[in-house]
């Protein structure tokens, strides 16, 4: 029997699926937070790698385990679960594609792993050609992209059954924000498949000779930036939807919520140009368009902040808050639920204002591939988005073992976000620091041949080497306290926190969801912002790249 | 589709803010000139040293041009040609840089000079020298093994 509407529950077939890439995701979250405190004792220039194990080595296992594993998995799981919970169980057909998906991402995983622990595939998680990886590495990565389509695919056809089972009427909004992701993530990744597919791998295994080295780029980066948008959409589906049930209010507005991410879907892809502004190829006026179509997420970003802080203060006033702020202390701020990823909204302002310096026309020049960018994402991705999912992760756990988040481990899960800000606040403020005085991203301890400049940078590199160790502990605590849910809490039943819209709300417009309307701008978008630079790229294209190993 | 007021107000006032700030880069980069590196000239990646300007790397004086001096670099793996140059303090000077191999970074610590150096394409910046000192260069794109220690130096003197 399959039922169609939305249940209390995730069907416990479909929470399986889900914790599969639970599990994955946090053995990555294991491994790669350990590659990540290696990475900041070296270079603090304090410490030194055993057994010969190259720096350049571990970033890569730490860039690929936790912006590509962690991330994808994360993300994957969570959305099998709200659409089993908003929009029904899972057909046995969409099930079945769930778990083939599943399984062809982490044989990838596991594949790209490999080569990157042999030592084939030091080419860091962005992996630029010419440096030359071995294939299986990019076969790897194609496998975690085809199971992640799958994936999609299985999500899409459960939302379609929804709207067929339901005429007339607008889909659950959890069930509608995950197809907007989905969607977002397969039209942005059309563009890494085809330059691994059409360029990398037939290079790498020697079929062709050369590579044209700013096409790859350009592919990649059509990708690389709405893969941010990617992670950080399931963040916000916790922010619109989950969060105001958590602390006993309502969603502000079911229309502006569905408005705000078709905005996301439609800006969030041609504005790659904005990771390419300090490339010699790219005529500086399409730089410029992409930039000003960089800066239109400003716009859904504003209303999710009005909507939010909305939430937080109508809640706050209906249990009798008075002052301009007096409905501050009327929030939960004990229930690890709401204070975990609302420490991670905090987050967002400060990494919200580094990203708009960041994708400025010129501003960029000053910090363009230095160590600011790091602790911009880390404190986009690695705090925000982060702690967002550790705050999903201690409700869902549970929800889907059959078990309870204790008092101990909600306290534990508040210390775990208080030690996360605190050690972020040092290795990310470090990070900044050091990136406006000139300090390069991606680099190993060096002195620079004694120069003066580089002496300045090693107190911030000691500082960054002090909040990393602390995060390292944030990441034993997130560790066991998903441990503990996942196998050792006692029994009990733990809900999945699902908004309503506030009753004075007006019907929420049909037009959201007419895909062919939003897909056919997100389409047009791009196409204006890339045909002619692609024509330029191709017409004016210089001889290739043989391949490279210089690791 | 119901909008709140003070929503209204807010996301105005943001909108404002953001066409505000939009115009000003706009005008920065057009009116002012302020455009990033983007000299869309090629070259064979495998001919760089046989190549002018790039078979003689370092400063040169030039006449009739809107900067005084032009300033070679060649970059491979993992260092830079030359390997430490002195520019006269004041000087307009135009950077004119490539690789050899992969792709490097051309970071001057301190400046403004930040550009992506990629095989096939020349990368130039143009930019006045106007303080004395030391100014490292260095690498901020991962190049391979090597890549920290990937450095030259720019010195200023009066």
């Amino acid at each position: 029997m399959i039922s169609q509407t939305a249940n209390a529950k995730v069907d416990r077939r479909d929470g399986k699926l889900a914790m599969a890439h639970f599990h994955v995701a946090f053995i990555a979250l294991a491994l790669g937070g350990l590659a990540g405190l290696l990475q900041v004792l070296v270079r603090s220039g304090k410490f030194e790698l055993p057994l010969g194990i190259g720096y350049y080595q571990v970033l890569t296992v730490h860039g690929v385990l936790l912006g590509l594993v962690l991330t994808t998995f994360f993300i994957l799981g969570f959305q099998f679960a709200a659409v089993s919970r908003t929009a029904g169980a899972l057909s046995n057909g969409a099930r079945t594609t769930g778990w083939i998906g599943f399984w062809t991402m982490t044989i990838g995983t596991a594949m790209a792993a490999a080569m990157v622990l042999l030592n084939e595939a030091s080419v860091l998680f962005t992996f630029y050609a010419p440096l030359q990886a071995h294939p299986i590495f990019y076969i790897g990565l194609t496998l975690v992209v085809v199971g992640s389509w799958l994936n999609g695919g299985a999500m899409i056809t459960t939302y379609a059954r929804w709207r067929r089972s339901n005429p007339g009427k607008p889909s659950p909004l959890l069930t509608f924000m995950v197809v907007v992701n989905t969607m977002l993530w397969i039209v942005a990744t059309i563009g890494v498949a085809a330059t691994v597919l059409l360029q990398l791998l037939p290079w790498s295994l020697g079929f062709v000779e050369r590579i044209d080295i700013l096409i790859s780029r350009t592919l990649f980066w059509y990708f690389g930036h709405p893969l941010v948008y990617f992670w950080l959409l399931p963040a916000y589906m916790c922010w619109y939807v989950v969060i105001p049930k958590v602390i006993g209010g309502k969603v502000f507005s079911d229309s502006l919520a569905r408005m705000s991410f078709i905005l996301f879907l439609l800006f969030s892809i041609p504005v790659g140009f904005h990771h390419q502004l300090m490339e010699p190829g790219i005529d500086p006026a399409w730089k410029f368009l992409q930039v000003i179509l960089t800066f239109l997420v400003v716009i859904p970003s504003l209303m999710t902040a009005f909507s939010l802080f909305a939430t937080f203060e109508t809640f706050g006033r209906s249990k009798g808050a008075t002052g301009l702020f007096g409905w501050v202390k009327k929030l939960p701020w004990g229930d690890a639920r709401f204070v975990v990823p609302f420490i991670g909204m905090l987050a967002f302002i400060p990494a919200g204002a580094g990203g708009m310096v960041n994708a400025s026309h010129q501003m960029n020049q000053v910090v363009h591939n230095t160590i600011w960018v790091t602790g911009h994402f880390h404190l986009t991705l690695a705090t925000s988005v982060v702690l967002t999912f550790f705050g999903i992760s201690y409700w869902l756990v549970p929800h889907i073992t059959g078990r309870k988040l204790t008092k101990t481990m909600n306290k534990l899960a508040i210390i775990q976000a208080i030690t996360w800000s605190i050690g972020m606040t040092f290795m990310s403020g470090a990070m900044h620091a050091a990136g406006l005085l000139g300090a390069p991203r991606r680099s190993s301890f060096s002195e620079y041949g004694g120069a003066a400049q580089a002496s300045e940078w090693i107190p911030y590199q000691i500082a960054q080497a002090v909040g990393g160790s602390i995060l390292f502990i944030g990441i034993i605590l997130v560790l066991i306290i998903f441990v503990n849910l996942a196998f050792f809490a006692p029994k009990g039943e733990e809900e999945f926190p699902v908004g309503e819209s506030a009753e004075d709300v007006e019907k929420t417009p049909m037009v959201f969801e007419n895909w062919k309307l939003w897909l056919g701008i997100t389409v047009l978008l791009i196409l204006f912002a890339y045909t002619i630079p692609f024509i330029d790229m191709i017409q004016n294209a210089p001889i290739g790249s043989k391949g490279f190993k210089l690791w | 589709m119901h909008i709140h007021k003070f929503e209204k107000i807010w996301l105005t006032f943001g909108v404002g803010a953001l066409l505000v700030f939009l115009t000003v880069l706009g005008v920065s980069a057009f009116y002012l000139g302020n455009q990033p590196p983007s000299c869309l000239a090629t070259i064979n990646p495998e001919k760089v040293d046989t190549t002018a300007p790039f078979n003689e790397p370092g400063l040169k004086k030039v006449e009739g041009k809107d900067w005084d001096y032009e300033l070679v670099f060649v970059a491979q793996a993992f260092a830079y040609t030359p390997g430490t140059v002195e520019v006269p303090l004041g000087a307009k000077v135009k950077v004119i840089a490539t690789t050899k191999d992969v792709i490097h970074g051309f970071q001057v610590a301190g400046t403004n000079i930040n550009m992506m150096l990629e095989p096939g394409y020349i990368s130039e910046y143009v930019t006045t020298f106007d303080k004395v000192g030391e100014y490292l260069i260095l690498c901020n794109e991962y190049c391979g093994t090597g890549h920290h220690m990937m450095t030259s130096k720019i010195e200023v003197v009066e």
